[in-house]
């Protein structure tokens, strides 16, 4: 059993959870991810890591809160067991200097993006990180990301925090600071990951997306979190999670990880800490 | 065959039948199909066996068990002594009685089986672990003087389990290292409740827990530590860590919604208990029209787990005849009562979808069998021009996985196969690094139960003469 440290709702939706873990915390890398379990009944599901401190055996991810088992993590306390904290799973992003590296994050990828951002400063690279949101109240590790990186830029769709506008903003961001990324990640929401690599691609910036398909084991053997990469099926557990974010079938992927989402949600409208009428 | 003693009793040509759950009833329920044998029944078919010299059926079982001399344990009705002279060499009886192939083992070669129905070796071997369970008196084995030595497993399937339970016995620590949140690797996650329930592998870990193995779940080797890094604390280390990514047709439309690879199916299922949704938070969705593709167990299990999750139609879909099929003849036969219909001769070639990305038809062609191909099996050539479709809403593909990657992917100095596998040597089942061995389906792909424990046991004894200094 993995004992919560930290459990609370750092914007709306989304959630910061620190848990003891001190073997993951010892081995993990940017860029990989945990499998986490509630509770005895609950699903296997795949987090993103934001931050860890190996000293103190403990990993943090942002997660936000969707279905059934988000609500289940969603709900925890400090001092509470959970039963599955496995990892660290998939491969971790290469992190090499390649000169200037842009870091993009929305939704829990802000927080994902971030060990990713430090490492390719640790590296030596110029570092710039973009943050995407849908308004000023959930921005969030803003300072966080500063402290990682050389210039942090935000863009909110109602404009009360940095740029007005979304993802489409960002090349002519990028042009009007003069920053010319030799490499570009992206953690985050399936349309942000699409988005932005749709953007690149004419600009012809790698770019390497960070991928979320629907998993269960995550270590190899169930399959379901295939996809097509270059026309080839890949495995975003052992061949990822990391993939050229230029080579992806996203109109398959966008399918494939709506799969469940009536179960996903359902559930929700009949639990007893929903609202009856 | 010369020394096979003429039979001096009447040869009883008929097995005692098992009784099971009436067919109808059993397509509603996740419980297991064969109740085993009451004990008068088990005494009666064991008093079938000839008790050869020669015993042709020992040399069928790929872990040595003593056969004629569990047998004649039970004809003399001291289940105590059958139940012990089976774990000589069986760790784990209950799940071999259930899931081994031993129409193609043992019984393959009973004598009887020549003229009749072989006596019903697997069944016999059930019926001892159940009894030995119902007693509530686990008999503990003799366990050797502590050596001090400690060994790593990596998996707590039936690999892992078997290594374990063997090292121990001879005096080693063993700490057992597994990736899922449950013991008992395709036992728990693979073969359904209705064939292997979870409470009997359970019993069985809990056996190997008792005889002294410490077990970390939720413990990733090859990540969470690597081989090299296990290898500072421990003596020596054993792969087992099973199946892998599974493999698909390579066919269009195969990352439809709607399409599984029988791993996801099964997992889903049994290991996420999916069948219980939303009681348990895994859901599995519950299409009208299933089709399953390949003619192994693992097609087998799947199909059987679509008629239980109230499918309307499930079609068994193989690109051989009815001969060919790789399953157990038992598990055949159980499919085909529980309504499961079979589409032979059948090769799938195209997955059509909805503009929404969801399955809808399947493509496939007629086929008819040639002559014998490399497997000794008659080669499947498609009839030009028989192309139909098939209406379908989902497809669970069950034609084999490779062998886990996690543990090739992060150690250097095995030698892996083209196919992925750890390569070994068969003799010993060392690897090509120096205090590694491995067995089970990390090594052959997907094989069967008792040819992973099979490998354990050989790997078992040569890591003990390693630890013992006897090479």
């Amino acid at each position: 059993m993995y004992e919560v440290i930290e459990r609370r709702m750092i914007v709306p939706n989304h959630h910061e959870l620190t848990v003891r873990a001190p073997a993951v915390a010892a081995s993990i890398r940017p860029g990989q991810f945990v499998i986490v379990r509630p509770d005895e009944m609950g699903e296997r599901i795949p987090l993103s890591v934001a931050d860890w401190d190996a000293k103190a055996g403990t990993v943090t991810s942002i997660f936000m809160q969707v279905g059934a088992s988000t609500a289940k993590l969603a709900r925890l306390k400090p001092g509470r067991k959970i039963p599955t904290y496995a990892g660290p799973l998939g491969k971790a992003t290469p992190i090499e200097k390649v000169g200037t590296a842009l870091c993009v994050g929305g939704c829990y990828g802000i927080g994902s993006i971030h060990p990713v951002a430090r490492a390719l400063k640790a590296a030596g690279n110029k570092v710039y990180t973009f943050i995407e949101a849908r308004s000023s109240y959930l921005v969030y590790w803003e300072e966080k990301l500063g402290r990682v990186s050389d210039g942090v830029f935000v863009v909110t769709r109602d404009g009360t925090a940095g740029r007005k506008g979304h993802i489409d903003k960002m090349p002519a961001m990028m042009e009007e600071a003069g920053v010319k990324p030799d490499l570009v990640i992206v953690n985050g929401c399936t349309f942000l990951l699409m988005r932005t690599s749709e953007l690149t691609k004419p600009l012809g910036w790698k770019t390497i997306v960070n991928m979320n398909p629907i998993m269960i084991d995550g270590t190899g053997m169930c399959g379901v979190c295939r996809l097509s990469v270059g026309g080839k099926m890949k495995f975003a557990c052992v061949d990822g999670p990391d993939f050229d974010g230029h080579e992806i079938d996203w109109a398959e992927f966008l399918a494939r990880r709506k799969s469940y989402s009536p179960e996903e949600i359902d559930p929700l409208r009949r639990s007893s800490s929903a609202t009856h009428f | 065959m010369n020394d096979e003693k003429p039979a001096k009793k009447t040869l009883d040509l008929k097995r005692r039948p098992m009784p099971k759950q009436d067919h109808l009833e059993r397509r509603k329920n996740f419980e297991e199909v064969a109740f085993g044998y009451p004990p008068d029944t088990a005494v009666e078919e064991a008093r079938r066996c000839l008790d050869c010299k020669k015993p042709f059926c020992r040399d069928g079982c790929p872990v040595g068990i003593d056969i004629p001399g569990f047998i004649r344990a039970i004809v003399a009705r001291d289940f105590a002594a059958g139940i012990r002279k089976l774990k000589e060499t069986n760790a784990l009886p209950a799940i071999c009685g259930r899931v081994c192939p031993q129409e193609e083992q043992c019984e393959k070669l009973c004598v009887i089986g020549k003229k009749g129905e072989p006596v019903s070796i697997g069944r016999l071997e059930r019926f001892l672990a159940d009894w030995e369970a119902a007693s509530g008196k686990l008999e503990m084995p003799e366990m050797a003087p502590k050596t001090g030595k400690k060994v790593a497993v990596v998996g707590a399937g039936p690999a892992g389990l078997t290594v374990a339970n063997d090292l121990l016995v001879l005096g080693h620590e063993v700490t057992i290292f597994e990736a899922l949140h449950d013991c008992g690797g395709v036992l728990t996650y693979g073969i359904p409740e209705f064939r292997l329930p979870n409470t009997i592998v359970g019993r069985e870990v809990e056996y190997v827990r008792r005889l002294g193995a410490k077990i970390h779940l939720d413990f990733i080797v090859g990540t969470t530590r690597t081989v090299d890094q296990l290898l500072e604390e421990y003596d020596a280390l054993f792969v087992g860590s099973g199946a892998g990514l599974p493999w698909f047709m390579e066919i269009p439309g195969e990352n439809l919604n709607g399409v599984y690879s029988a791993n996801e199916y099964l997992t889903r299922v049994n290991l996420m208990k999916g069948f219980r949704f939303p009681e348990y938070d895994t859901p599995i969705k519950q299409p009208s029209k299933v089709a399953v593709v390949g003619g192994g167990n693992v097609a087998m299990d799947s199909a059987r787990t679509a008629v239980r999750l109230g499918a309307d139609e499930v079609h068994l879909v193989y690109r051989r005849g009815r001969h060919e099929l790789p399953a157990r003849e038992e598990e055949v036969e159980n499919a085909e009562e529980e309504g499961v219909i079979f589409n032979l001769l059948t090769l799938p070639i195209r997955l059509i979808g909805d503009e929404h990305g969801w399955l809808k038809e399947m493509e496939c062609l007629e086929m008819a069998l040639g002559e014998p191909d490399d497997s000794g099996r008659r080669r499947p050539m498609p009839i030009e021009g028989s192309n139909f479709l098939m209406p379908t809403d989902a497809v669970v593909i069950a034609i084999g996985n490779s062998p886990n990657p996690l543990i090739p992917m992060t150690t250097p100095g095995l030698e892996i196969s083209r196919k992925g596998g750890i390569v070994t040597d068969e003799a010993t089942a060392k690897t090509t690094k120096a205090r590694v061995w491995a067995g089970g389906d990390i090594v052959r792909g997907a094989a069967t139960v008792i040819s992973a424990m099979g490998d354990a046991r050989i790997a078992a004894a040569s890591i003990h003469k390693y630890l013992t200094g006897q090479e």
